[in-house]
């Protein structure tokens, strides 16, 4: 055709962008959520001592026993087994992390991608929502409801959803605030796209990344909360919690000093999810970062 | 009312567009005041025709093209597109009518969602009308993308922000295209783009009207690129129109001192060429409190007391020449000063 | 607020580069973004730099005024201002000259303005960082220098926030900053590109009207040929990251040597042709900057190409009237461009050689 311009034949092939990498760290940090999450979700399957039993052993004194082939991370007070229960308390952590910031974005990441993206009085209505939520300080608010209600796995984990609306819905709402006037969506809506598809396909997509990395953040944040609230007694009762465990383990200092290991390998665990899961958020943030001003 | 006035329209079964005392008013916070961004405008666009809209930055330009296609809707005014007035629209037949006419942004890289695939990007107009099944879309889409000079292989593979400015206006061309428009309404398309470049979009877009047998109007500020294109320009001041002309016939009698000014301000790429002293000094009024009268007398330099009480509204100083002034260079009353040029 | 007046000879540039090279690593390799370049600008003269989009004009008067990255750029040549070597000192030896010697107006002027600071404030910084003035005495050198770029009601100007200021009167402002300490040297970076064209007009004037005062070297660094036309003594024409072409600006429009210059003259749309006319284009795209192209690097989009200019580089040539030197085998008026410019003009493809683009 006489009218094709074909800039696009003069492109040399070293025009194609160079892949960013994610490395080394990130995919360690995956690997050891990856091998937390299989033990979260496998804990009863696998070949594990019991964690309420007493294995009481005459023959080395008084418990705590300190690690041995035996016990891998030694026992507690009553002879139970740190690394099955260590290993269990990941199930309820784990699970109250993720449970409570998947109940934090359902309902704050919605509130605030409509209200940045509608404006008007949704969006007012839900700012004032959200400085409420935010001026509670999310700790004491927490303690006051674990301590009114029955603390069953879902219900601690709504509470720190709960928490996380707020923090999360604001952040959606910035995010889209800086898309919904860019020109591409009103280019959208002048090919007829409505408001629901414009929020989903063009919207969503740009407020992802920023959100994703904060899920991870905000797991870290969860797991610790729940940490905290379980180190109070105040997480879910009758579970094994890695605050629990923690809180066990430092009862008194004399313990601390005479039994090191009960406290220090949930601390471990507990610090190097922790570390994966905000490294890992870190990274992704990162890697999507779109450079928009190549010309 | 000046500036404003219908002389101007033309009553022929042609029209395409017809836009009659098109006023857009934006609140400025709480305050009560209010931008008077356009200001009772009234032009019309034959079918085939482009029409070219110049003006400083803030005139209007932009705020006049996207109340045309009621984003948002303008304040009062109406807009009459082949026969339907689109402010009496909403709902869903906005949205189809909507469909009719499309825009094309001045910044090519922000008019693309940088996180979507450029094909698909394309595609989404054709995604959300379904037309047809998803072959035929796609084959429809890389005809279109190969028309504009993108290879739909690459189109396939890349975000916007691997594209060059250039590309990603014509990114932006070949989704306006898709749905089959009738009118394409392109703001400031080639602003932000290279001369080179320019160029290559400015020709692009005269190919594209001959084969689709398009209507287009051509927002910009240098007249040089808006002449080019356009077979009827309208030349904007501070919400109003003040001059409308064919294009041939602006450049070779300017009647309104603004019009002067801004021809005299295109730079003249040759060096034996004096430049120019440019006739205006200082910046347009505020669009908040705009004066009394003419619009341009702040700056005008034929400004006489009667440009400051009462406003000139569109007449014809030869055929086809309308000016909104007291004073125009040519035609009519005798200027009060000569053309400083 | 006069500059040192060194008195030297006329004839002797102010800033000198000799064959500067700056290249940035970057991961598909290195950039070579300005690629061997000499120039030289006098006491009062203006050149203009004229070049596409990536053409490397920016990094060239970046690497002049010492401005660049601080990691990851490769520097090679030297640059000299007033007949010494700046091109190896280190930011901190340059700061003593940016502002007082050299100064430089960027692109766009809401980024380059402190959004959180008044104007007013911005400028008396400068005035007592490297004048040593105090509070007061910098706000009366303001007040004259907002006069100076006619800003109106300069006062209340110099209490106003960048955002409560039009795009050109931002412009003017850091053109007023710019000129606060009365460089001797003035690199404005596409001083206009983001203005509409009335106000483009009036900063062109204004600029050209201060270094008319106070006797200043100004390069002007544009895409458009058009723009300094005007405005400049001498242009040099830039394409990926090497001068092509550079000759006194009478003498560059009146008698083009390289193909490319021709080409970027020919794509301005000019208000004396008539409406629909064909606007000429370059066609392809600019070089790859990493990977160039072997011979000459415009060769690839070049109408008048044949095998030599794709197999070897052109050295610098000069042209008949002095300070005219280019890049070119087959340059606008040689008979190899004769014959193939009617070869295209038969089979009517000059015009739109934009098409094959
Ligand atoms: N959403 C808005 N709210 C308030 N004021 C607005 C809004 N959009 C535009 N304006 C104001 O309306 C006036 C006209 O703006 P518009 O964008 O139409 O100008 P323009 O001619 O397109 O200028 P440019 O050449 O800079 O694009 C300006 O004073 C602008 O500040
Ligand atoms: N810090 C950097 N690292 C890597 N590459 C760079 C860097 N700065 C500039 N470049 C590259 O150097 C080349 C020349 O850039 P430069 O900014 O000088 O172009 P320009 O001629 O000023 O273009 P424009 O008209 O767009 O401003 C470009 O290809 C650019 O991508
Ligand atoms: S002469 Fe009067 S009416 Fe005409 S533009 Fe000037 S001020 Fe307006
Ligand atoms: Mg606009
Ligand atoms: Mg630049």
């Amino acid at each position: 055709m006489s009218t094709n311009p074909a800039t696009s034949t003069a492109i040399t092939p070293d025009e194609t962008i160079v892949k960013k990498k994610l490395g080394v760290g990130f995919w360690l940090c995956v690997t050891w959520l990856g091998l937390m999450a299989f033990i979260a979700l496998f804990t009863p399957l696998l070949p594990l001592k019991s964690p309420t039993q007493n294995f009481l052993d005459p023959a080395n004194g008084r418990p705590p026993y300190s690690p041995s082939w035996k016990h891998w991370f030694g026992s507690d007070k009553d002879a139970r087994d740190v690394f099955a229960r260590t290993l269990h308390g990941a199930r309820i952590s784990l699970t109250v992390g993720f449970a409570a910031i998947t109940a934090g974005f359902l309902v704050g990441g919605t509130v605030g991608v409509i209200s940045g993206y509608f404006k008007g009085w949704i969006d007012r209505i839900s700012s004032f929502v959200f400085i409420v939520l935010l001026s509670f300080p999310s700790l004491v608010l927490a303690i006051l409801l674990t301590s009114l209600i029955e603390r069953s796995l879902l219900t601690i984990s709504l509470v720190l959803g709960l928490l996380s609306i707020a923090p999360v819905g604001r952040l959606a709402r910035a995010a889209t605030l800086q898309f919904a006037d860019r020109e591409f969506v009103l280019a959208a809506r002048q090919i007829g796209a409505t408001n629901r598809r414009i929020i989903i396909k063009e919207i969503l997509p740009n407020v992802a990344i920023p959100m994703s990395s904060l899920a991870l953040l905000g797991m870290a944040v969860a797991v610790v909360a729940e940490g905290g609230l379980s180190f109070l007694g105040l997480s879910v009762e009758k579970g094994i919690t890695w605050g629990g465990l923690i809180q066990l383990g430092s009862e008194s200092s004399k313990t601390l000093e005479e039994a090191p290991w009960i406290a220090f390998f949930p601390i471990l665990m507990l610090f190097l999810t922790v570390l994966s899961l905000n490294f890992a958020g870190d990274r992704v943030r990162n890697y999507f970062d779109v450079k928009e001003t190549t010309l | 009312m000046a500036g404003t006035g219908k002389a101007h329209l033309r009553n022929s079964d042609d029209v395409l567009l017809r836009v009659e005392d098109l006023v857009v008013e934006f609140p400025v916070g709480r305050t009560g005041l209010k931008v008077n961004a356009v200001s009772g405008i009234s032009f019309d666009v034959l079918k085939g025709e482009t029409l070219g809209i110049v003006g400083e930055s803030g005139c209007g330009k932009s705020t006049t093209g996207r109340a045309i296609m009621q984003l948002p809707s303008p304040t009062s005014g109406s807009v009459i597109f082949d026969g339907t007035d689109l402010t009496a629209l909403s709902g869903e037949p906005m949205r189809e009518a909507r469909t009719k006419i499309q825009m094309i942004f001045q910044d090519p890289i922000s008019s693309l969602n940088p996180r979507r695939n450029v094909r698909d990007i394309v595609l989404e107009p054709l995604s959300i009308w379904n037309r047809g099944t998803k072959d035929e879309q796609l084959a429809t889409v890389d005809k279109i993308l190969e028309h504009v000079g993108i290879d739909p292989q690459r189109a396939a593979e890349s975000k916007p922000h691997q594209f060059s400015g250039g590309q990603c206006q014509r990114i932006s061309i070949a989704r306006s295209l898709v749905l089959n428009p009738q009118m394409i309404i392109c703001d400031e398309p080639v602003s932000a783009l290279d001369v080179s470049v320019q160029a290559q979009v400015v020709n692009l877009l005269e190919d594209l009207k001959k084969e689709f047998g398009l209507t287009l109007i051509f927002i910009a500020h240098d007249l040089a690129v808006v002449k080019n294109i356009s077979d009827r320009i309208a030349v904007m001041y501070l919400g109003k129109i003040c001059e409308v002309s064919s294009s041939e016939d602006l450049y070779r009698n300017p009647a309104h001192p603004y019009t002067d000014v801004l021809l005299s301000s295109i730079p003249v790429p040759d060096p034996t060429v004096a430049v120019k002293k440019v006739s205006v000094e200082g910046e347009p009024p505020s669009p908040v409190s705009p004066p009394a009268g003419c619009r341009f007398n702040t700056r005008c330099p034929n400004a006489s007391d009667r440009c400051r009480s009462e406003e000139p509204t569109l007449r014809e100083i030869e055929p086809s020449h309308f000016v909104a002034c007291h004073h125009p260079l040519t035609g009519g009353d005798a200027p009060v000063t000569v053309r400083n040029n | 607020m006069s500059p040192p007046d060194v008195v030297r000879s006329e004839a002797e540039p102010l800033v000198e580069t000799v064959e500067i090279k700056t290249h940035f690593k970057t991961p598909r390799g290195i950039a070579r973004a300005v690629d061997g370049v000499s120039i030289q600008i006098r006491r009062g003269q203006s050149l203009g730099v004229v070049g596409e989009s990536g053409s490397g004009k920016t990094v060239l008067s970046r690497s002049i005024m010492g401005l660049l990255p601080r990691n990851g750029v490769i520097r090679d040549g030297s640059v000299r201002y007033q007949g010494q070597e700046i091109g190896n000192r280190s930011s901190k030896e340059m700061r003593a000259i940016w502002g007082r010697e050299m100064a430089m107006i960027f692109q766009d002027p809401m980024t380059s303005l402190n959004p959180v600071m008044k104007v007013g404030k911005q400028i008396t910084e400068s005035l007592r960082l490297h004048l040593g003035m105090s509070a007061s005495e910098a706000m009366t050198i303001a007040e004259r220098l907002f006069r100076d770029v006619r800003i109106p009601e300069p006062t209340r100007r110099l209490n106003q926030y960048p955002h409560e200021l039009s795009g050109g009167m931002r412009q003017r402002v850091m053109i007023a900053i710019a000129m606060a300490c009365g460089p001797n040297m003035l690199f404005a970076d596409e001083p206009t590109t983001a203005l509409d064209v009335t106000v483009q007009a009036q900063i062109l004037e204004l600029i050209s009207e201060q270094k008319r005062d106070r006797n200043m070297s100004l390069l002007l660094v544009t895409h458009n040929l058009g723009v300094v036309a005007g405005y400049t003594d001498e242009i040099a024409v830039m394409y990926g990251g090497k001068v092509v072409e550079k000759a006194p600006t009478k003498t560059l429009f009146a008698d083009t040597k390289m193909p490319y210059t021709e080409a970027l003259l020919r794509s301005i749309p000019r208000l004396d042709q008539p409406s629909h006319s064909r606007l000429a284009t370059i066609p392809g795209r600019p070089p790859d900057i990493v990977h160039p192209p072997k011979g000459c690097r415009f060769a690839p989009r070049c109408a008048y190409v044949r095998d030599l200019c794709l197999n070897e580089e052109p050295e610098l040539q000069q042209a008949a009237t002095p300070d005219h030197t280019y890049r070119c085998f087959y340059p606008v008026g040689s008979p190899e461009y004769l014959e193939r410019k009617v070869e295209l003009t038969r089979k009517g493809e000059l015009v739109s050689t934009g098409d094959l683009n």
